[in-house]
């Protein structure tokens, strides 16, 4: 990994003071969050934005004739840019808001779906997926009669490329793949991945929600036909995400959602509907979340995500250094790229035990199989204890976690 | 000892340890220990109880128009409180356990200690208990010879 070189300029301490919630204390103890992975905490330049959108912005947006409609407006559009240069998108009716990952899947799988799946046809996921971008496409291939196949990995976690191009055939109508697993840390080769799918006009959605907190996306240097993240583990407001698609993509798909603000004409015979991007975006949309996210998109880009990538990169070193010494403690995902997600399981100590014992010493960890079930079958485990890992945690940190480890495992064997 | 009177038993039992969430863990820990396992034979996925984070088998029979639990689990804590339910629900009439209000979960702080996935868990676990214990006392019933 070249991230060895990275130096990291980020003070954590400082960037720590930027978020409310991470003084409060849990049992007693000062709040050690390593949830991050289910959902990041808030600095309170995205709270002081959504409370000012509320006390001095509110109002519907598009069609107000009004000039606090007006301003909305611009401002919501005004995020939609923020967000597609963060993506570093061709253009900004390339950005569709949606409530988040999910529904991003959704609404391709649907959409989608319905203009080009037909029976006997195949999807590709791998087997890292997490469930809500298994569950969608299943379900289309239950509609249409099409098969869903799924690229293995190896033990460390890791896809099997040569297995994926021996998958990729004249049948596969497209491939949707995670790019940072949510369960082992695993990042996945996607530029290569996209560019051998192309190479048989196959094209591949992108689950990003554990990708943009930690790294840089582009889009465009991806080549990826689709890509989806959630605000929430950015930074921003829970509720609000992002479906970006080629507009080659999104001009051909039918819109998934029926409502107002997408239409030009209606008449009991005929509808046209609008253009990109108000065509995927029936009813008032999550206004204060656009806002939100704009905002946490802002502040992640004034601290620079490389800036954040080494910091995080650095912790990930130092986190699997000092678990790996535990005694019993083994690390489930040990893939050669790695973002700051660690995994692991104690001999003869069950997760949620260890969960339960660390939450009571103030430390937040998530237990279970992170919605991940198929990749636990395959490690032969009911589930994992993770830790994932942002700029706001520090070593310290990391060695109460271990600590807490060491306490928890001596109350349970 | 009718329901109500273990359930006191127990908050007397956790009263001990006051705040203390440590001597709390440890002695729920060291309750599991002592849970009436489950014969092997009815450890099967027919009987695991649904929406808990770890795996809980129950099995329910009649003795003697009592009500028998026994139970297990993969996950310590959990078998702690699965032994803690047993003791209360095990060794009465279906219509005892029916109706019992299991006030001593309150009162011992279990919920306020526990996990929300575990919570629900412990829900489900009641629930299940219930269940069988009216679908067991049902059949007891029909099968009672008539003296026509």
């Amino acid at each position: 990994m070249d991230t060895i070189t990275k130096n990291s300029t980020l003070n954590s301490q400082k960037l720590r003071q930027d978020f409310p919630i991470l003084s409060k204390k849990i049992n007693g103890k000062p709040l050690i969050y390593l949830d991050n992975g289910a959902t990041s905490q808030k600095p309170k330049q995205v709270i002081d934005a959504i409370s000012n959108y509320y006390q001095t912005q509110n109002a519907n947006i598009h069609r107000g004739v009004h000039q606090l409609s007006q301003e909305i407006t611009i401002a919501y559009e005004n995020a939609r840019v923020t967000i597609q240069k963060h993506l570093n998108a061709a253009l900004s009716q390339e950005i569709i808001f949606t409530s988040g990952t999910t529904e991003s899947i959704n609404l391709v799988a649907n959409s989608f779906g319905k203009k080009y799946i037909k029976s006997g046809d195949e999807i590709l996921i791998s087997e890292m997926e997490h469930h809500s971008n298994i569950l969608p496409w299943q379900m289309l291939c239950e509609e249409k009669g099409a098969v869903l196949k799924i690229i293995p990995i190896n033990e460390k976690g890791e896809l099997l490329i040569e297995e994926y191009k021996k998958l990729l055939c004249d049948k596969t109508k497209i491939v949707a793949v995670t790019h940072v697993s949510n369960t082992l840390g695993t990042i996945n080769p996607v530029k290569e991945m996209i560019a051998l799918a192309h190479e048989k006009d196959i094209p591949v959605l992108i689950d990003g929600a554990q990708a943009v907190p930690h790294i840089k996306v582009d889009v465009q240097a991806l080549n990826a036909d689709f890509y989806c993240f959630s605000g929430h583990k950015l930074y921003g407001p829970t509720g609000v995400g992002i479906l970006y698609g080629k507009e080659k993509w999104l001009n051909e798909m039918p819109p998934y959602k029926m409502g107002g603000g997408i239409i030009k004409t209606v008449t009991f015979e005929k509808t046209e509907y609008a253009d990109l991007p108000l065509k995927f975006e029936a009813g008032t949309p999550h206004i204060e979340g656009g806002i939100g996210l704009a905002a946490a998109i802002d502040y992640v880009n004034e601290i620079g995500l490389e800036n954040i990538d080494a910091y995080e990169y650095e912790l990930l070193e130092y986190a699997t250094a000092k678990l790996s010494a535990v005694e019993g403690l083994r690390i489930i995902g040990t893939a050669k790229e790695k973002a700051s997600v660690i995994s692991f399981v104690i001999e003869e100590v069950h997760p949620l035990d260890i969960g339960t014992i660390l939450d009571k010493q103030g430390i937040a960890v998530r237990t279970g199989h992170h919605c991940t079930q198929p990749l636990m079958k395959y490690f032969g485990i009911p589930g994992t204890i993770r830790a994932s890992l942002v700029f706001y945690n520090t070593k310290e940190e990391i060695d109460v976690l271990v600590n807490g480890i060491q306490k928890a495992i001596k109350m349970l064997k | 000892m009718r329901i109500a009177e273990i359930e006191n038993e127990i908050v007397e039992e956790f009263e001990l340890f006051g705040d203390d969430w440590e001597s709390k863990y440890e002695h729920l820990i060291d309750l599991g220990k002592y849970l009436p396992l489950i014969d092997k034979q009815y450890k099967t996925d027919g009987r695991l109880i649904k929406g808990c984070q770890s795996k809980v088998w129950l099995h329910s029979e009649l003795k003697e128009e009592k009500i028998v639990f026994t139970a297990d689990s993969d996950a310590i804590i959990t078998k702690g409180i699965v032994a803690l339910m047993v003791r209360v629900m095990s060794g009465h009439s279906a219509d005892e356990i029916v109706n019992a209000q299991f006030e001593f979960i309150n009162k011992i702080g279990l919920i306020e200690h526990l996990s929300p996935a575990r919570s629900n868990g412990l829900v489900s676990m009641i629930k299940q208990m219930k269940f069988d214990a009216a679908v067991l006392e049902a059949q007891r019933l029909n099968f009672k010879p008539s003296h026509n």
